[in-house]
């Protein structure tokens, strides 16, 4: 384990300019003292789910990190080449379960994409509504947990009691709370219920002041600015070298996302504002998810209160049979840009699926955010980053 | 022997036990505030649950007797009864000590609170040292524990304890002298350190410390309520156990009656500590406003809230017993509640007899004990509130950061009280 920690020590992405960032000269120790190398995780109560950091320390001082991940791989991406193209689209809820909604968003559409055909309008609206609501749902865990990381406990539970009212909207909706499976290839499955628009309606009645309730409990609190504040800063051009998307990236100052950027679903028939940070911290990147969920509220009063009537499915043959091609369709996720590369060999199974997941590839810049910071800091990047282990390891 | 039991209840004996000699009472005492603090541990077991699951929209044990009541009683057993495990790597003997040394710790500061001015164990001539030098050594079971463990987050666990320890306890000293200095504002112009010298002192300056020299009193008196959070490890301060970082911090490698010594250590380290405070800044036994509602009538009233707070215990046990679902399921627990508001409300009618009974000033037994009474109640009254902070603290705020709370204490608290310290002095000088 020895060999692979100091690996971890000279392990930079050799594309990331370091030489600006202002973490001193971690790599040494102080007073001749050995260095600590910690295993955190795969079981520790903040390392959501079965993360495993292996940590070189300096007392307190972190000098290197490397993350091992696996532990919860179950093989998605080779299932998907021994399942029909609609057998397979249950699978990929269970990659990112905070954000399951949108996970079959992506992977609908891709298919689509590659099929060549589209959702009629009212399934698009459906689409974004159930998103943007499981965005909210995703970004209410993000923060409950990121709270409790950082000592906060109250939080997480005003976020879990009012993501059951979107839950509770799902489970109308489709039957299923988590796991929703609420997208069928080439639109939805079920038509509204009744009652649908009211219950969002009252949800985003509901919502608005519960966001102010979290802010009190935590936007001005001066201990959680202190924790907070130019912790695990990463530079707009070193999220983009290493690939990291999603409120990371706004974050950093780099105003991009792909609902603006390549509109999907129906998108571009919204009006709503990409929140951006400035400085690239851990703060920033709360506040960006803050805004976020308020911009949520405003695309889904919108999707709702101008719902077309018609259809909700395209005109998909009953047996799914893309033509040969490939392609690589990605949607803006909760945590960043969810992709899906699809191989189509015409057959009724994809000969190759390759999934693009968020946290995976954010997950990278953690080493280059929390050196030289200490212990309770890597906890809080990781909180911060918002990863799903069952997206990361698929 | 009745004579030298009776001896104490002698209303001219105005000295605590220790003081007079009297071993018997001193014993007395001991076992009472053993058993007294375990049972406080266990009630703020209970209320710290409860009140933290109401703050965070649940309801917190609700399944184990009416109301979860039973929950910390189950919760001990369970402890008790669970597999004793040692490390094969630890250091045996040290892991074994680690928590005896916490609890004792925690434990030996009590000789010296003053409950009331003749209700403590020992009237020691240089109490508050002593009691800030033996609770300091609770770190030691900390550090110890962390060490035998031979194993990392234990270990940094006990670093952070030690370290956090070192940094607040300086300014929470400075804190206590800036307190000593006001006793000595008297005609003989000299100070003590003795812990019913320091009540005795807010008495007769008719004061209340955290009162004198306003803010010079309070400022020391908020320091040291910072300091004392730190120094128990409790959030926001409680890096040393910092579960999302550490897992459980020192005690990770320990689970069974040596984990629970460790709780039941921390949480008589916060009575203790919660005690300082109350005696130092808050009048320690002395009921609101003695100096001004000074007359016989109001000795009276105020000796009824004891018994009047019981019978409110007691009335919210039973209408919460008559409010319980009809279900068969319920009836055990709403018997079960309902003889703990009668016992309750016995306790309560028992204190109010007692505050009848001793209303004469003729100092008969029943009067010393309407005093003693009295005197316990407000001190524990006083005490609870600063319970209730920790956990209202535990609940709103997130976790520092390690070396932010080293710059907090080192950066602010300690210049501050420094200052006051300073300042206390030449006012105390001017004013007398």
């Amino acid at each position: 384990m020895s060999d692979r920690t100091s690996d971890a020590s000279n392990r930079a992405p050799s594309d990331v300019d370091r030489s600006n960032l202002d973490y001193g000269t971690p790599d040494k120790t102080y007073l001749d003292s050995n260095e600590l190398i910690i295993n955190m995780g795969p079981q520790h109560p903040a390392t959501h789910g079965v993360l495993r950091v292996i940590l070189k320390l300096d007392g307190e001082k972190v000098l290197g990190t490397e993350c091992v991940i696996g532990y919860l791989h179950r093989g998605v991406e080779k299932i998907a080449e021994n399942r029909t193209y609609t057998m397979f689209n249950p699978y990929v809820d269970r990659m990112d379960y905070c954000a399951a909604v949108s996970n079959g968003l992506g992977y609908c559409e891709a298919v689509e994409k590659l099929m060549n055909v589209e959702a009629p309008a009212r399934a698009k609206y459906i689409r974004v509504i159930l998103t943007e609501l499981q965005r909210i749902a995703s970004h209410q865990l993000w923060l409950g947990t990121h709270a409790l990381d950082i000592g906060a406990m109250t939080p997480l539970f005003y976020t879990f009691r009012d993501r059951e009212e979107i839950l509770k909207i799902f489970e109308r909706y489709c039957g299923a709370r988590l796991t929703t499976h609420a997208f069928r290839i080439g639109g939805c499955q079920y038509e509204t219920y009744a009652g649908f628009e009211k219950d969002v309606k009252n949800f985003l009645a509901f919502f608005a002041p519960k966001i102010d309730e979290y802010e009190a409990l935590l936007t001005t609190n001066r201990i959680w600015l202190e924790r907070t504040k130019n912790v695990g800063v990463i530079s707009g051009a070193d999220c983009i070298a290493l690939g990291v998307t999603g409120p990371l990236l706004r974050a950093s100052g780099v105003k991009w996302d792909l609902r603006k950027a390549q509109p999907y679903a129906a998108y571009s028939e919204f009006d709503f504002e990409i929140p951006t940070g400035v400085n690239g911290d851990t703060y920033d990147r709360y506040m960006v998810r803050m805004k976020e969920m308020r911009q949520s509220m405003r695309i889904i009063e919108q999707a709702v209160s101008g719902i077309p009537e018609g259809p909700i499915m395209g005109k998909v043959p009953k047996v799914i049979k893309p033509p040969v091609g490939e392609i690589y369709h990605s949607i803006e996720a909760p945590k960043g840009e969810l992709g899906y590369f699809i191989v189509s060999d015409g057959s009724t199974q994809p000969y190759r699926l390759r999934v693009r997941p968020p946290s995976f590839v954010n997950l990278q810049a953690l080493d280059l955010m929390v050196r030289g910071l200490l212990v309770a800091d890597v906890i809080a990047v990781i909180g911060t980053i918002d990863i799903v282990l069952g997206e990361v390891d698929r | 022997m009745p004579n030298f039991i009776m001896s104490y209840l002698d209303p001219k004996v105005t000295v605590t036990p220790g003081s007079a000699g009297n071993q018997f009472w001193a014993l007395m005492y001991v076992l009472i505030i053993f058993a007294g603090v375990s049972v406080a541990v266990i009630c703020m077991n209970w209320i710290e649950r409860k009140a933290l699951a109401h703050f965070q929209v649940r309801l917190g044990p609700m399944r184990v007797g009416p109301h979860g009541l039973l929950q910390p009683i189950a919760d001990a057993v369970k402890l008790m009864i669970k597999e004793d495990i040692i490390p094969a790597e630890a250091d045996q003997f040290v892991f074994w000590i680690a928590p005896m040394i916490g609890l004792l710790a925690a434990f030996t500061v009590y000789t010296v609170i003053p409950f009331g001015p003749s209700q403590a164990v020992s009237d020691m001539n240089i109490g508050i040292l002593f009691m800030l030098g033996v609770s300091s050594l609770g770190v030691l079971g900390i550090v110890v524990a962390g060490w035998a463990s031979n194993s990392h987050y234990p270990l940094i666990g006990a670093l952070r304890s030690s370290a956090q320890m070192v940094s607040y306890e300086v300014a929470m000293g400075l804190a206590v002298v800036s307190a000593i200095l006001m006793t000595s504002l008297n005609a003989s112009g000299t100070g003590t350190l003795s812990m019913i010298g320091i009540v005795q002192a807010q008495q007769q300056q008719g004061v209340w410390f955290i009162f004198k020299f306003f803010p010079l009193g309070f400022i020391a008196f908020v320091i040291f309520a910072i300091a004392m959070v730190a120094e128990t490890n409790r959030a926001p301060f409680d890096m040393a156990e910092a579960e999302s970082e550490l897992t459980a911090g020192y005690h990770t490698e320990y689970s069974g009656l040596r984990w629970s010594l460790f709780m039941l250590a921390e949480y008589a380290a916060m009575i203790a500590v919660s005690s300082i405070a109350v005696a130092l800044w808050l009048g320690g036994w002395m009921r609101p406003f003695p100096n001004l509602l000074h007359a016989p009538a109001w000795d009276f009233i105020f000796s009824l809230f004891p018994g009047l707070t019981f019978g409110g215990l007691a009335a919210i046990a039973f209408v919460e017993a008559v409010r319980m679902p009809t279900q068969s399921f319920f009836r055990i627990q709403r018997i079960g509640l309902a003889v703990f508001a009668a016992l309750l409300g016995f306790i309560a009618l028992l204190l109010l007899v007692i505050a009848v009974a001793g209303r004469s000033a003729d100092m008969s037994v029943a009067a010393r004990f309407r005093e003693g009474i009295d005197y316990v109640y407000w001190f524990v009254l006083k005490v609870a509130g600063f319970m209730y902070l920790f956990i209202w603290y535990r609940a709103t705020w997130p976790r520092y950061r390690f070396d932010q709370l080293m710059k907090i204490g080192w950066k602010v608290m300690l210049p501050i009280s420094l200052g006051v310290l300073v300042a206390t002095a030449i006012v105390g000088v001017i004013f007398s």
